[in-house]
Formats: structure tokens, C-alpha cells, sequence
């Protein structure tokens, strides 16, 4: 375990115009751990997570992230190829709607082995035996890799784009919604699949949702925001079994129980 | 030699937001020590914070005031000033906690849910899955079961695996919160003789036991938790449990 964090925001800060995003986040993201952050809609979650992740660029405060040498450096000092190519390479991106994480013109063996020719693979082969590996792992038939994502269920989907994302071995997947808008038995099995996945692996997450129960589930940490602040951070079982915030009591005793 | 958890004055009240800010008192003034090898257990009628001195303790709870020392090798962790990622490498390595309850992961095996706990900073995978199968065999749940997720088992079943599983794991602080709650008469003795070895092995154990034969049988020593409530003189009443 490395003492060192993977990724640290400090101070991120962004507003739309007058508008505010989000503001005076800080936080540090270390290899292996899975960081919940979790709000309404409109509370800036998406808009951390697109800061993090370099789509969106901040209106102050910075996040550093430390490369496979060793070396930490700002995010905001990267050219744009080496910013595509750690986005091809180093991390990945889960997104809510799997239309827009996903080239739905292409087959599902297609999705994956794209990655890794974008990081210099070339033997048909091996990619195409890497891609139906992946497909097995998310639990996708192998007689399925020649279909489009266009004929698969949500919950499949959905574990295309992780295994999409998983097949280049990042070390920080980013996570938005990834469950919500699917059937909850689909749900179970997506959320067991990731939380599989994320410890064998060791893969360090930050997963934005609303949803408490996939917190829970899946998350060491949880990050509270709301309006754009974080209201409260802690280990995810104390934030939501003690927690000290007016706004994180709402949320906490707002959940039905299962 | 340092004792394995030390409480110094600990309290606990929780701040009801919701409910303009209202105070609730839980516990104060907690100061006890747990020395390896013995097995403590908190007395007191429920409701008087028995169980929030365990979640404070394994850092589910904020405390509101005081220490919670906690040995880790050589030095002593405040588990009140630990980051979060400092208290799950305790709960990895060191304190194990048993509640009553099983929190239910969907789709993984009775036999992996065990072997998981079992799984130590060295041990192979595949000790850790003898000890897994042992662990259910003492605590008779039919073979049958163990490829099977627990969700569906009945409520005495899967608290033996929440048994298992927190008993299989090597810790040197054990928190048990009514282990035995809804066991059979020959298990609850399984449990007891459980307990035993462990202290034999010179784990420190806190624990709370509603059931008087097992807390008769396991205890070292009983503090009553009612001498901590935070108006003095409020449950002098109450002191008969101890």
C-alpha cells in the first residue's frame, strides 16, 4: 500500500457563469479505494466528476495525479495527447447512459478491442480472444461478440462499457450513475459484478450516485455534496450509520428500508 | 504490557438536526481497559449504550469526546483521530466486529463470504477456505448450504455464518454485539467454546451477552454500562444486571 495518493483535488472550484457548480472540494484518492460521492441532482457531483476527469477544466483549485513512473503532476498541465492518452489508458469512464460511454455502431467485441488498439495492440487474434475474455468476464456470451450494444438489454449494456473500460487495465475508473435506470434485480447483479471486479483488481473508483444502498455497497469512503458543497466526508458506514450533517440525516432517513 | 483497547473517557451523544437540534446523551465518562486474553462484557439494560461503545469502537460511530486506543503491533492507534483509511486497515488487520445482524452481499457464497474473513495477510487461498469449512462445521450448518448465497437462510443460519465469518479471521480485538441472540442451546455452547480458545490464543474480547449462561461462561469481568450515563444518579436504578 502506497502511502502516496493516486489522485488529489484541491480546492476545485466551478462556476458556470454566475452559476455555481461546485465548490472548495478537496480530497485524496489512494490505489484500491472507492470513493462514493453522493447529492441530489444539482448538487455538483457530475460536475466533480467531469473536473476530475478532465472534460470539464476548473475555475480554481487543482488535481494532481501521480503516473505509473511515479511522477505526480498537475492535471492541468497536460497537452491534450497526453490527456486523450491517459484517458485511453490509465483511467476509464462508466457513464450513466451507456449510449454515450459506448460506439453503438460498432459490434461489442468492436467496443473492447477499440481500447486496445488505441494503446498499440495490432494482432487481430489477441485482440479479438482479449475481447471475448472481457465479454466472458461481465458475463456476456461469447456468441454475442459480433452483435451490436444496439440489441442488448440496459444491464448489458452496461457491462460492455465496463468491460470497454476495464480491458487496457486502468488504474481509476470513474464512475456516473452506473446503476440507476435499470431494473433492480439487474441492478444486484451489475453492483456485484463491479464490486468484483473492483477488488480483484485493486482499482481505485469514484462513483457518483444518489443512491445510498450502491454507497453502501460498493464504496470505502463517502463524499456528501449538496449545492455544490461538500456537507460531510468520512468512512461510508459512519457517514451513513452516524451521520453528523443536517442534510446527510435527511438523506440518510429518507431511505426506505429494504 | 499495554492493554489491547483502552477507552479514556469517552462520550457519545448524538445531535438530532432533524428534530430542532435536539441532544441526546448517550454515555459518558467511559474508561475501561481490555488486556489480551480476557473477555469483558458490557452489562446494563438495553437501551443504555452498550452497542454504541462497540460502534465507536470499531469506528462506525463518531465518539463525541475521549480515546479509544487500540493496539496495533507496536503502537497504539486513537481510533476517534484515525482517517478512514487508517481504521480500515485495523478492521483488516486487528479488531474484528460480530454484530447480530449479516449484512448481505448478493450472489457470493456462504463458503466465500467465510473464506474472505478468513484470507490473512499471508495465509493461501486455500487455508483460508479449510478454515472457512471448519468454521461451518462447528457451527453445524448442513453442507448443503455453503455454495449457496445466505440471503435466503433463515435467521439463526445466517447469523452462524456472521459467527463464522467473524471468528475464522486472525484479530487480536474481537466485538461481539449478542452473538448469540437467536442460536440453539448446542451452538450457543459451540460459540462459548469459541470464545474460549480465543482467549486462550490471547485475544482481547469485548462483548455484550444478553444470555446470562454465555455471559457466565465467557466473562472475565462485567462493567455496567449504566455507570456511564450522562446524568448521574438518572439509572442508579438499573444497576442489576451487573
Amino acid at each position: 500500500m502506497s502511502d502516496q495518493s493516486l489522485l488529489s483535488a484541491r480546492h476545485l472550484r466551478k462556476m458556470y457563469g454566475a452559476r455555481l457548480g461546485c465548490t472548495d472540494v478537496s480530497f485524496d484518492l489512494h490505489e484500491g479505494e472507492v470513493l462514493a460521492v453522493v447529492g441530489e441532482s444539482g448538487s455538483g457531483k457530475s460536475t466533480l466528476l467531469s473536473l476530475l476527469s478532465t472534460e470539464l477544466e476548473p475555475t480554481a483549485g487543482s488535481v494532481h495525479y501521480r503516473f505509473r513512473t511515479g511522477e505526480t503532476r498537475d492535471l492541468a498541465s497536460l497537452s491534450e495527447a497526453e490527456r486523450r492518452f491517459l484517458l485511453r489508458t490509465d483511467w476509464g469512464f462508466v457513464r450513466q447512459d451507456a449510449r454515450e460511454g459506448l460506439r453503438m455502431g460498432v459490434s461489442a467485441g468492436g467496443n473492447v478491442g477499440e481500447r486496445l488498439m488505441a494503446v498499440g495492440e495490432r494482432h487481430y487474434g489477441q485482440i479479438r480472444g482479449k475481447a471475448i475474455d472481457w465479454l466472458t468476464r461481465v458475463e456476456i456470451e461469447e456468441a454475442r461478440v459480433d452483435d451490436m450494444p444496439g440489441s442488448f438489454s440496459g444491464g448489458m449494456r452496461q457491462r460492455l462499457q465496463i468491460a470497454r473500460n476495464l480491458v487496457t487495465h486502468p488504474r481509476i475508473v470513474f464512475m456516473d450513475e452506473p446503476t440507476s435506470g435499470l431494473d433492480v434485480s439487474v441492478q444486484a447483479r451489475l453492483l456485484d459484478l463491479i464490486r468484483g471486479l473492483v477488488s480483484d483488481l485493486g482499482l481505485a473508483v469514484i462513483i457518483v450516485t444518489h443512491d445510498l444502498a450502491v454507497a453502501r455497497l460498493l464504496s470505502h469512503r463517502t463524499m456528501v455534496m449538496r449545492g455544490g458543497r461538500v456537507v460531510e466526508t468520512g468512512l461510508t458506514d459512519q457517514v451513513l450509520d452516524d451521520p453528523q450533517d443536517a442534510y446527510t440525516q435527511l438523506l440518510v432517513s429518507s431511505v426506505l428500508p429494504a | 504490557m499495554t492493554p489491547v483497547l483502552e477507552l479514556q473517557d469517552v462520550s457519545k451523544n448524538f445531535t438530532l438536526h432533524l428534530r430542532d437540534q435536539a441532544e441526546i446523551g448517550v454515555v459518558r465518562d467511559v474508561s475501561f481497559k481490555v488486556d489480551a486474553g480476557e473477555c469483558v462484557v458490557l452489562g446494563g439494560p438495553s437501551g443504555i449504550g452498550k452497542s454504541s461503545i462497540l460502534k465507536m469502537t470499531t469506528g462506525n460511530y463518531h465518539a463525541s469526546g475521549g480515546r479509544i486506543l487500540v493496539r496495533d503491533g507496536d503502537v497504539e492507534v486513537d481510533v476517534t483521530q484515525a482517517s478512514p483509511r487508517e481504521i480500515l486497515s485495523l478492521r483488516a488487520r486487528v479488531i474484528g466486529y460480530v454484530s447480530q445482524f449479516l449484512r448481505v452481499i448478493p450472489r457470493v457464497s456462504t463458503l466465500d463470504v467465510v473464506a474472505e474473513a478468513a484470507r490473512g495477510e499471508n495465509g493461501g487461498e486455500e487455508q483460508a477456505r479449510e478454515k472457512a469449512r471448519e468454521m461451518l462445521s462447528l457451527l453445524r450448518l448442513p453442507e448443503k448450504l455453503w455454495n449457496l448465497p445466505p440471503a435466503t437462510f433463515s435467521g439463526g443460519e445466517q447469523q452462524r455464518v456472521n459467527i463464522a465469518r467473524g471468528l475464522a479471521a486472525s484479530r487480536s480485538l474481537l466485538l461481539l454485539d449478542e452473538p448469540t441472540a437467536s442460536l440453539d442451546a448446542l451452538n450457543r455452547q459451540t460459540v462459548v467454546e469459541l470464545i474460549e480458545q480465543k482467549k486462550r490464543e490471547g485475544v482481547a474480547i469485548l462483548g455484550i451477552f444478553h444470555d446470562e449462561d454465555v455471559r457466565d461462561a465467557v466473562a472475565s469481568r462485567v462493567i455496567d454500562v449504566s455507570r456511564f450515563a450522562p446524568q448521574p444518579g438518572a439509572s442508579q436504578k438499573e444497576l442489576t444486571h451487573a
